[in-house]
């Protein structure tokens, strides 16, 4: 079954949080939280068999709240970090937790997925990666070498590292910076370095973005306008060591080697309205299976020429890199 | 003879004509012609006089050669009645007597002309005798002149051979006298100095005195004659090397000693050596010229002086040398093409130099005027050494220099170019300061693109210069072919455009965040300005140039289309660009707009955000700058009630994907479901799609960019009942105002649609506000 088409996969409910699961080096399993104000939201854990081009799906619920960025734990399958709405009378505040979901439900443990689709499985919650002066979470992003045990959070100007101890159940505020400056500075987004041995995690503000060490949490570069408006996500690339991309609402994706931030090394300006994740060398071919702004695509950790993308119509769409560019590109 | 009828009878001849007499009488004299004709057997008259019909052979016609009268009488008797015989008696009778006295008048003519022709006979006989004596006499006296001739050459022989042979004595008389003469001739000549007649002497005797060098008194003449030849080719020499004197002299020089013999190898390197001295001198005058410290002279006084003081120098060396040393062959030849070889180069070297010193300067009628006698003055060296090239180098100077001028006419349209820019920023900017809104742009764009017309043409009509027809290498095929298609059209006026289109281009991708962005209104302006140049200006302009240089060379031009159609992507890369900055400003309105405000706290909404009113303000700004430069447009026909269109929250929504192969039957989501499926027949939305040249399409590209900004805006916050009445109301009123400037009004329905229903989909307690509260605080605000 070897075919280049598309696999679609759809949610009942709006969705904007998507991440491969990224200790699971064998099966490509997606994660994606929903977005619903009404109703108790879900973690559709997504295997896609690639053999037989059938996607299974698994389903958790998250009550506490609307999801609005999920990542994984690079070292421990079952653990998640999710940031989420938390509704109260007069305010929206964004809190972030680290969960870790059912045992049966991790990879290895193979039940009939029939049994499962119906019954949603609860979260089990590890820690809150909460300290409410700091404001909302916006994202979360682990050290992706690392044991599974430092966790970033960002927090409306804060950036956050955490130690997460007593196998995940407890954090501990191990260092933290902020961004001083008039007016409302917010970061929007980050991620965590795969190079340096993890020492380095970018995050974007506006339209900057900044590079921190998290050892000394102190920043290292800064690529002021990095976009003619908001910068909202960012990305390293896994194969070259400097190389960043980011997107922003001026709808360009821009290239940035870091040791040199004054120019960047490509900018694209393919996209239709805002882009929002960055694919990770340029427009390779174009996808149209989708019917609603897309907020999210993200390669698969197991298989290098798959990724997933979702829109906010709650749509997953699993694609392949055409098998023609792929050789092209191998050999 | 019998007389022709006259009567109107049916026998009639020709001759009675009813014209009357005077048409009768020549009538008569032809008719006897013929017949005289007839009597001589002519037989033409026969034919000429007759009328058709009448029968030759007619025995009853009178006129006829078978005229028979006794038929004829037969005839008349029979036929005719008495009177008309009495009258045909009566005529013939008269025409008788009449034909009797013309015979009569002829005899007596012709006995008159006998006579005296007799006469005349007789008196020539007489004068023929006189004269045959007259000519007997002659000969005699002849005979008589012969004997005397001859007797007195006779006598007169024997004198003449004398005379002849004293005469042969004394010329040798005179040569022996000239020789014994010599030496002191020489001496006094070269005391003079008049060594041409000297040689000319020497020359004269020295065959002589080689011939009878064995007779001692010539020897000593010989020797003596050597002496002060060799002490005259001493002074030549001495006078050759001191080299004072011009040219034309030193010329002088060398013909003498050639004359008296000298090695003309040695003499030809010395010529040449001095020759160069003279000319190295002109080099360095002209060099000091050029140095900085002198004010130097126009570039045409330069090459003038170069061309009468180098050029003219080597000219006469050249001739000279030529004249002197023609006996050399090629070899001399070759030495003569290699000394100008070298001293050419030098002078080029020079005037290159002079000319570099004329790149920045604007005037080319100058530089034309001053290459043209630069060139022109080569042509005679050029010709007298066609080997040593010196014609071709100065050639490829002129080209050399045309193609920079070609190169400095580029740069000066670009930066024309760049300067109308820079004056469009200063204008687009003082008008702002000033307060008032909308400058001229249609006036600018107008000014821009006569100030570059005037400036192209300009140029063309400066480079024109080069091709005159009175420019002496005008005719080379460098100006006819490649100068005039790859130079002109090509390099220059394509070069042009291309540069202005990629200048144009620039603007799109700078990052238009960084500073000095550029403002949108010259955006537009650049756009409509490469609009116009695909529509007419380039073919103008082409045409003007191919007109102007007819182009005779076969070398592929970029042709009008290519150029037009790098034109128009400009144009529309610009305009996109325009669309992009313009709807990324409004965005940006609106995203601050939506993001800084607490949706969840906010109280029941009495009016329309200040915000929404400023967008709309906007855009109708930007809808009259671009209505100043792009044609309306075409638009969808509108419906009446457009604007009375009230957002309810549920008209569409997506929450489900419509292929979703595990839909979740327990997911209580159908309430949506029927306006989904509505969704599905509605065409989906391109934010970017391609902008067109007109200005619905481009008000339509930014309020589609500006709407869907909303629209993702809102999906990122939460909203409380109060909030989303909020979005109700600034969606109405944003419908209100924005449905006129877009092509397909029903886009503005739908995006605005999606905005409230997003809204409603991000509130936990959506409670719509009443389609009429709606109304009546839109129409308020």
């Amino acid at each position: 079954m070897e075919d280049d088409a598309p696999v679609i996969y759809g949610l009942e409910f709006q969705a904007r949080a998507l991440t491969p699961q990224t200790a699971e080096t064998d099966a490509i399993r997606f994660l994606v939280g929903t977005q619903s104000l009404k109703y108790d939201n879900q973690i559709h854990i997504i295997d896609f068999d690639d053999e037989n081009n059938i996607i299974n799906k698994n389903v958790l619920l998250h009550q506490v709240g609307e999801i609005w960025h999920i990542s994984t734990s690079p070292a421990d399958r079952g653990v998640l970090a999710t940031c989420y709405n938390k509704p109260s009378d007069s305010k929206v505040l964004t809190c972030a937790a680290v969960w870790r979901m059912p045992k049966e439900l991790e990879p290895g443990s193979h039940e009939s997925p029939d049994d499962s689709s119906s019954t949603a499985h609860s979260l089990e919650l590890l820690c809150h990666l909460d300290d409410t002066a700091h404001g909302s979470t916006a994202c979360v992003t682990w050290e992706p070498t690392g044991d599974g045990k430092k966790v970033i959070s960002l927090a409306d100007n804060h950036i956050l590292l955490w130690d997460l101890q007593e196998s995940s159940g407890q954090a501990v505020l191990a260092s933290s910076a902020s961004l001083e400056g008039k007016g409302q500075l917010k970061f929007t987004s980050g991620r965590w370095s795969p190079h340096h041995a993890g020492t380095q995690v970018a995050t974007a503000s506006d339209t900057t973005v900044r590079g921190w060490d998290t050892r000394s949490m102190s920043q290292i570069y800064c690529i002021e306008n990095a976009h003619g408006q908001l910068v909202r996500d960012l990305d390293f690339n896994p194969n070259k060591q400097y190389y960043l991309a980011s997107c922003g609402d001026d709808c360009k994706v821009k290239f940035w080697d870091t040791r040199n931030v004054t120019e960047p090394v490509k900018t694209l300006e393919e996209h239709s309205h805002w882009s929002q994740e960055p694919p990770r060398d340029g427009v390779i071919a174009t996808y149209e299976e989708h019917e609603d702004s897309v907020y999210a695509a993200d390669w698969s950790s197991a298989d290098p020429w798959l990724f997933a993308s979702l829109s906010y119509d709650g749509r997953l769409v699993i694609n392949r890199v055409p098998r023609a560019l792929k050789y092209h590109i191998l050999l | 003879m019998a007389a022709g009828a006259a009567g109107p009878g049916p026998g009639s001849g020709p001759g009675d004509s009813p014209e009357g007499p005077e048409a009768e009488a020549p009538e008569r004299r032809r008719k006897a012609h013929g017949m005289l004709k007839l009597y001589y057997g002519l037989s033409e008259g026969e034919t000429a006089g007759r009328p058709p019909g009448s029968d030759p052979l007619d025995p009853t016609d009178l006129n006829g050669a078978h005229f028979d009268p006794e038929v004829y009488l037969d005839k008349l008797r029979r036929e005719c009645p008495l009177a008309q015989l009495m009258d045909s008696e009566t005529d013939m009778v008269r025409q008788i007597r009449a034909l009797d006295s013309d015979m009569q008048t002829l005899v007596y003519e012709n006995y008159n002309k006998f006579i005296s022709a007799t006469d005349t006979i007789r008196k020539m006989k007489n004068d023929f005798r006189k004269m045959e004596d007259e000519m007997d006499r002659l000969a005699t006296n002849m005979a008589v002149i012969t004997d005397f001739s001859a007797r007195i050459s006779a006598t007169l022989q024997d004198r003449h051979e004398r005379i002849t042979k004293l005469a042969g004595v004394h010329a040798l008389l005179r040569k022996l006298q000239f020789l014994f003469e010599l030496p002191s001739c020489l001496t006094k000549c070269v005391e003079l100095g008049a060594y041409g007649q000297a040689v000319r002497y020497q020359g004269r005797a020295r065959a002589v005195l080689q011939q009878y060098q064995h007779l001692p008194s010539f020897r000593a003449i010989q020797d003596d004659c050597q002496v002060i030849t060799a002490r005259l080719a001493q002074q030549l020499r001495q006078r050759f090397r001191e080299g004072g004197s011009g040219a034309p002299e030193q010329a002088e020089c060398v013909e003498l000693l050639l004359a008296l013999g000298e090695p003309a190898e040695e003499l030809c390197a010395e010529f040449l050596e001095h020759a160069r001295g003279r000319l190295e001198a002109e080099l360095r005058s002209l060099e000091a010229e050029l140095g900085p410290s002198p004010p130097a002279p126009d570039v045409l006084e330069f090459t003038d002086h170069g061309g009468s003081g180098f050029v003219g120098g080597l000219c006469q060396v050249a001739s000279a040398y030529q004249e002197l040393f023609a006996a050399q062959g090629p070899a001399g030849a070759e030495k003569l093409a290699a000394f100008a070889r070298e001293l050419g180069g030098r002078y080029f070297a020079l005037v290159e130099r002079r000319l570099a010193q004329e790149q920045g300067s604007g005037d080319n009628s100058l530089l034309v005027r001053a290459l043209d006698r630069f060139h022109r003055r080569l042509r005679a060296p050029g010709a007298l050494l066609a080997a040593a090239g010196l014609a071709e180098a100065a050639t490829e100077i002129v080209e050399r220099v045309a193609r920079e001028r070609l190169g400095h006419h580029l740069q000066g349209l670009r930066a024309a170019f760049l300067g109308c820019l820079t004056d469009v920023r200063q204008a687009l900017a003082a008008p702002r300061l000033a307060g008032k809104e909308g400058p001229g742009l249609a006036e600018l764009l107008a000014n821009v693109a006569s100030s570059i017309l005037s400036h192209i043409k300009a140029s063309l009509a400066a480079v024109h210069l080069f091709t005159a027809k009175e420019v002496s290498f005008s005719n080379k095929p460098y100006f006819r072919g490649e100068f005039c298609s790859q130079g002109v059209r090509e390099g220059l006026i394509v070069g042009f455009i291309r540069s202005m289109c990629q200048t144009a281009q620039s603007f799109c991708d700078s990052p238009g965040e960084k500073g000095g962005a550029t403002p949108p209104a010259l955006l537009l302006l650049l756009s409509r300005l490469c609009l116009d140049y695909e529509t007419a200006t380039i073919s103008y302009i082409l045409t003007l140039t191919d007109e102007q240089f007819l182009v005779q060379d076969q070398s592929p031009v970029t042709p009008v289309s290519t150029l037009c159609a790098e034109a128009r992507e400009t144009a529309r890369r610009l305009l996109t660009h325009y669309v992009k900055v313009q709807g990324l400003v409004i965005s940006q309105m609106l995203r601050k707009s939506v993001e800084t405000r607490d949706w969840l706290s906010t109280l029941e909404p009495r009016n329309v955000r200040a915000v929404m009113k400023r967008v709309v303000e906007d855009t109708t700004a930007i809808d009259v700058q671009v209505g100043l430069l792009y044609e309306e447009g075409v638009r969808k026909a509108q419906s009446s009630d457009s604007s009375k269109r009230t957002f309810s929250v549920y008209s569409s929504s997506r929450q489900q994907g419509r292929y979703a192969p595990s839909y979740t039957p327990s997911a209580p989501m159908d309430t949506n479901l029927l306006s989904n499926i509505q969704k599905l027949f509605s065409e989906r939305i391109d934010v970017f799609s391609p902008v067109e040249f007109n200005k619905v399409s481009v008000l339509t590209g930014i309020i589609k960019i500006s709407l869907k900004t909303l629209l993702e805006c809102v999906r990122l916050r939460t909203f409380g009942r109060f909030g989303l009445q909020q979005v109700q109301v600034d969606c109405h009123f944003l419908q209100l105002y924005l449905w006129r400037f877009v092509a397909d009004e029903e886009l503005v329905h739908l995006l605005l649609d999606e905005v409230v229903a997003s809204a409603a989909l991000r509130c936990p307690d959506p409670v719509p506000m009443e389609p009429s509260v709606v109304e009546v605080i839109c129409e308020r605000g």
